[in-house]
């Protein structure tokens, strides 16, 4: 199973989304923003990072670079499209997904290891979660207060589209919580945490276990090998 | 400085009598003079620029580099057998195993961050990144070591906010975790604070590169960000001279980083030495073109030809001496074959990257630049970059010194019941520099690259080097400004084996140092002898502890007004561990542990941090350093590491038991019963020495019950001093030193973790 990740221009954690593919058992594959060229990859992750250094709106310029072209047709077409952090944002500017997001509100970058609910998992990256399931991965952001507009937030909710929601602390912001949201057909995801940093024991979120044991992200990559499976 | 028409060496022979302005630029006329006989003429402009940046004490070494020889003369074979690059590099390398080396080391970035904290902090980081990208190492992890002024002063938070948000937006925005480093306040950094700044990075043995210009032909490649004005004349006007209260703002002297800019720019570089497109490389920091055309030069073939004109400019209106003086951040220059300039500019356009070929190689001797078709610059480049001026600055033993040492704290009357070891116990846990970090490093992203083991609060950062062994490296940075006011040579001594201790306690084998000498004036001839004991402590106690210093910094000039900062020699220290799977946390985890004082405790206070908090004091002599007692320590706990028979290890150092207690207890918040009695009969000291002195070469660790007896042979076989001290607890939630006190887990973290928030705002994300 071949699940690609798109390295722009000040992309940071792609070797760790590539790591993360890895771990869950995929075939993972690198991909360059210039290029119109998927490479035949079954799903793609869009990482997270500065892209352009996020110097104008976040996002902003990476959702017009040349891949996306394809990554839009695909996406459009029903292909698993994960977008972390800036990939989040940078769906978001190219309209994949809905609302925009901000600058935190208390106005600095925040590093968090931050507890989720996953609320939806309908869809090919959260199928290996159950409805109302608490994760912990690890958060960090300085534009992740996700806001909308009262109708397009009476519609994320009310469609059921919120994916996950931060439980306990709402670290930047984010109107009802959000954390996480799909599109209508569910093949696109974003996120602004981070499950590719909680895929690995040793090297993730401490948990009462033990340290850095935290594996919570792990299953959304293999939710996304499962379902393209069945597919 | 600002003439249109270029002085030209044609016209500097016209006019030997022209009136230059060098003691603008920090040149003393001796100096002036010297450049004069060297040239056998007056200099140009342009070459006034060059010697008066490169001669500057921050890039030139003068009045430290007499002292700073004994690194490289107190070495051993031993020492020196892992070195694959030493001093005098951008960075040492370190072999450390299965083909991997490892490059790392700490860089000041002092004035510019008082001047303007968020700019002259995160060029800091910018800046030292680059260094490690020049020996052709990929970056992997930053640290830093920040001292500020009173923390309840008006413009402390000024520069804490500022100097934070640098480093968080430069550091995350380049991908590099940040794994750790200290935070002190006091108030004698109040005009000065030190932002020094550390970056390790990793390579194969066979993508070493080196900062020399080689093979006459070969093409002088500049690339990366074009050269604007800023920090024109920085390294000479900036690190050289000593703020004067009320003079004009230095502001436009300052940089301005584009970490977005270095991150394509450290991608490139890695694909430029992966297609074998670089013969020699060295990045643009202090002296930018200046001292990166004189240094390469110098290193290699010893000519060098350059038409200015090909620069890429910002703004068009420099001129050659500020072109030549530009500290522009995130520029490289690289000494490129002309058969390998096509496959070099194909990976520069791939990232986006601007790049002009500025000249070529020579062997002529001579560092020539032209700019509209005239020579500005005809120097031989060893001149420049090398053979600046020596000084031998005097010395004098401080007067105030023997005084200072006479004031001991054991005159303080010591408290003998529980309630008042507890209120001095909170007291001190809640104090400044002893408080929880987490206002600043919760800004820091540690996860970025999916390799960080340990990060803070941990005593070590650690990084895992290769993702299939599990090899990995343990850093740790140092200094205490109080101890080296008392002694500097031991208070140098002090931050090596603290450092060392750190390391030792992640379960890593300490390897190499780095550091990076923050002083005052070495105009002040006290001063002079403080740094002067503190070179000789350094490289007296990495010779016992048979790990060599590998590059580093001096900072001079760290004073307001007339009086200097404490002595603070920041030591880093780096140790390999062949599976990071086997670290140590600073803190235990599990229920029923028992926990171990590794050590022996003397009465020693002076400089504490209880004498500082509880007593508002400075004054004593510090402890005492035993290189063996510390070595045998570090073979304890990393042979317990590796067996897998302690569970956590936290170094003692300032604060004492109490505060590796605490350590402990906050890590996981895990709470622990402990007793004090057997330490106070043992060695004879009482309950404040027990609690709070600050006696070197001494750990606690945390050890299941079933490891207990190997544990102890081990100890014995080693010839550790060890007693039991303790258990951990896992229900109680709180820590209680039986037949004194007890305080609950919430309270211990209410007092450790509000300090900061109460001046500076809210924790970020709670």
């Amino acid at each position: 199973m071949r699940v690609g990740v798109i390295t722009f221009p000040g992309s940071l954690d792609d070797r760790d989304a590539l790591r993360a593919i890895k771990l869950a058992g995929g075939d993972p594959v690198s991909l360059w923003h210039g290029d119109h060229n998927l490479h035949g990859v079954d799903a793609i992750v869009l990482p997270g990072g500065f892209s352009y250094g996020d110097y104008l709106r976040c996002g902003a310029i990476a959702a017009h670079s040349p891949i996306m072209s394809e990554v839009i047709d695909a996406a459009n077409k029903g292909m698993p499209v994960l977008g972390i952090c800036n990939g989040f944002q940078i769906l978001v500017e190219a309209h994949l997904l809905a609302g925009g997001l901000i600058r935190n509100d208390h106005g600095s970058f925040v590093r968090r290891d931050q507890k989720l609910r996953v609320e939806n998992v309908g869809t090919p990256w959260t199928s290996g979660y159950t409805i109302g399931h608490e994760i912990t991965i690890p958060l960090k952001n300085g534009e992740g207060g996700f806001i909308a507009d009262d109708e397009t937030l009476k519609q994320l909710e009310g469609d059921g589209l919120v994916t996950f929601r931060y439980v306990d602390v709402n670290p930047n912001g984010s109107l009802n919580d959000i954390a996480g949201l799909r599109n209508a057909r569910g093949n696109v995801v974003g996120l602004m945490p981070h499950p590719e940093h909680a895929v690995e024991p040793g090297f993730g979120p401490d948990t009462p276990a033990a340290m850095s044991s935290g594996t919570d992200g792990l299953a959304m990559f293999q939710s996304v090998l499962a379902a393209t499976v069945l597919s | 400085m600002t003439e249109q028409i270029p002085d030209t060496v044609e016209n500097a022979i016209a006019t030997p009598d022209k009136d230059q302005p060098f003691h603008l630029l920090g040149l003393k006329p001796d100096e002036y003079q010297q450049i004069r006989d060297i040239l056998g003429r007056r200099p140009t402009s342009g070459e006034l620029a060059m010697y008066s940046v490169m001669w500057s004490e921050h890039c030139s070494y003068k009045s430290s580099k007499v002292h700073l020889r004994q690194f490289g003369q107190k070495v051993t074979p031993e020492m020196t057998k892992n070195l694959m690059v030493g001093m005098g590099e951008n960075a040492g390398v370190v072999d450390i195993g299965e083909g991997w080396a490892v490059t790392f080391k700490i860089e000041s970035h002092n004035h510019p961050s008082y001047i303007e904290p968020f700019q002259g902090a995160a060029t800091g980081v910018g800046g030292i990144v680059r260094d490690i990208i020049s020996m052709g190492a990929r970056p992997v992890a930053v640290m830093d070591a920040l001292r500020f002024g009173a923390i309840d002063h008006p413009d402390t938070s000024r520069v804490v906010n500022g100097v934070v948000s640098g480093i968080s937006f430069y550091g995350n925005c380049l991908g590099l975790p940040n794994i750790g480093g200290e935070t002190w306040f006091d108030p004698i950094y109040q005009a000065n604070p030190l932002v020094n700044a550390l970056a390790v990075g990793a390579l194969r043995h066979e993508d070493l590169h080196l900062a020399n210009a080689k093979g006459v032909g070969n093409l002088v490649v500049l690339f990366g960000a074009r050269t604007g004005g800023d920090g024109i004349g920085g390294a000479s006007i900036l690190a050289s001279d000593t703020f004067a209260e009320g003079g004009p703002t230095k502001r436009p002297a300052v940089q301005v980083g584009d970490p977005f800019a270095e991150k394509v720019l450290i991608e490139c570089c890695l694909e430029l030495f992966a297609g074998d497109c670089v013969e020699g490389i060295q990045d643009l920091g202090a002296a930018g073109i200046s001292c990166a055309t004189s240094e390469l030069a110098s290193n290699g073939d010893g000519g060098m030809f350059i038409t200015l004109d090909n620069v890429l400019l910002r703004d068009p209106t420099l001129t050659a001496e500020e072109i030549l003086m530009s500290e522009s951040q995130e520029r490289m220059m690289a000494i490129v074959r002309p058969e390998k300039i096509d496959a070099f500019l194909a990976v520069t356009t791939k990232w986006d990257v601007e790049a002009s070929i500025l000249g070529e190689v020579t062997d002529s001797g001579r560092l020539i630049i032209e700019w509209k078709g005239q020579t500005i610059v005809d120097v031989d480049p060893r001149t420049v970059a090398i053979d600046g001026p020596v000084y031998n600055r005097p010395m004098e033993y401080p007067a105030w010194l023997d005084a200072l040492q006479a004031d001991s704290p054991s005159k303080f009357v010591r408290a003998t019941d529980g309630d008042e070891l507890k209120k001095q116990f909170l007291a001190l846990l809640g104090s400044p520099n002893e408080a929880d970090t987490d206002w600043i490093t919760n800004q820091y992203d540690y996860y970025v690259m999916g390799n960080t083991a340990l990060h803070t609060p941990d005593g070590a950062g650690m990084i895992r080097i290769d993702e299939t062994s599990g090899l990995g490296v343990a850093l740790a940075t140092d200094a205490n400004g109080r101890y080296c006011q008392l002694d500097p040579y031991v208070g140098a001594q002090l931050a090596l084996v603290e450092s060392y201790r750190n390391v030792a306690s992640s379960g890593a084998t300490p390897l190499a140092v780095s550091d990076c000498l923050n002083f005052g004036s070495p105009e002040n001839p006290e001063v002079m002898w403080q740094f002067a004991r503190a070179v000789e402590g350094l490289a007296d106690g990495c010779l016992e502890l048979g790990i060599p210093v590998t590059g580093g910094n001096v900072s001079f000039y760290n004073q307001t007004g007339d009086v200097p900062i404490h002595p603070t020699p920041v030591v880093a220290v780096m140790g390999s561990i062949d599976n990071v799977a086997r670290r140590l946390p600073s803190g235990w985890q599990d229920e029923g542990e028992n926990i171990y004082l590794l050590g022996v405790t003397a009465d020693e206070l002076g400089g504490s941090a209880w004498a500082g908090v509880v007593h508002d004091h400075l004054g004593g002599v510090p402890p005492r350093v035993d290189f063996a007692a510390e070595k045998d320590l570090a073979g304890l706990l990393g042979a317990a590491a590796y067996e897998g028979i302690v569970t956590c290890a936290v170094d003692l150092g300032t604060g004492g038991f109490v505060r590796a207690l605490a350590d402990g207890v906050l890590r996981f918040g895990v709470g622990a019963r402990v007793w004090i009695d057997e330490i106070m009969s043992r060695d004879g000291v009482d309950s404040t020495a027990a609690l709070f002195s600050e006696t070197q070469a001494r750990a606690l660790v945390s050890v299941a019950r079933e490891d207990d007896v190997k544990f102890r042979g081990l100890c014995e076989g080693r010839n550790v001093p060890v007693l039991r001290v303790g258990v951990t607890d896992k229900r109680s939630g709180e820590v209680e030193v039986q037949g004194m006190f007890s305080v609950t887990i919430d309270e211990l973290r209410h007092t450790h973790r509000s300090t900061l928030p109460s001046h500076f705002g809210p924790v970020v994300g709670g």
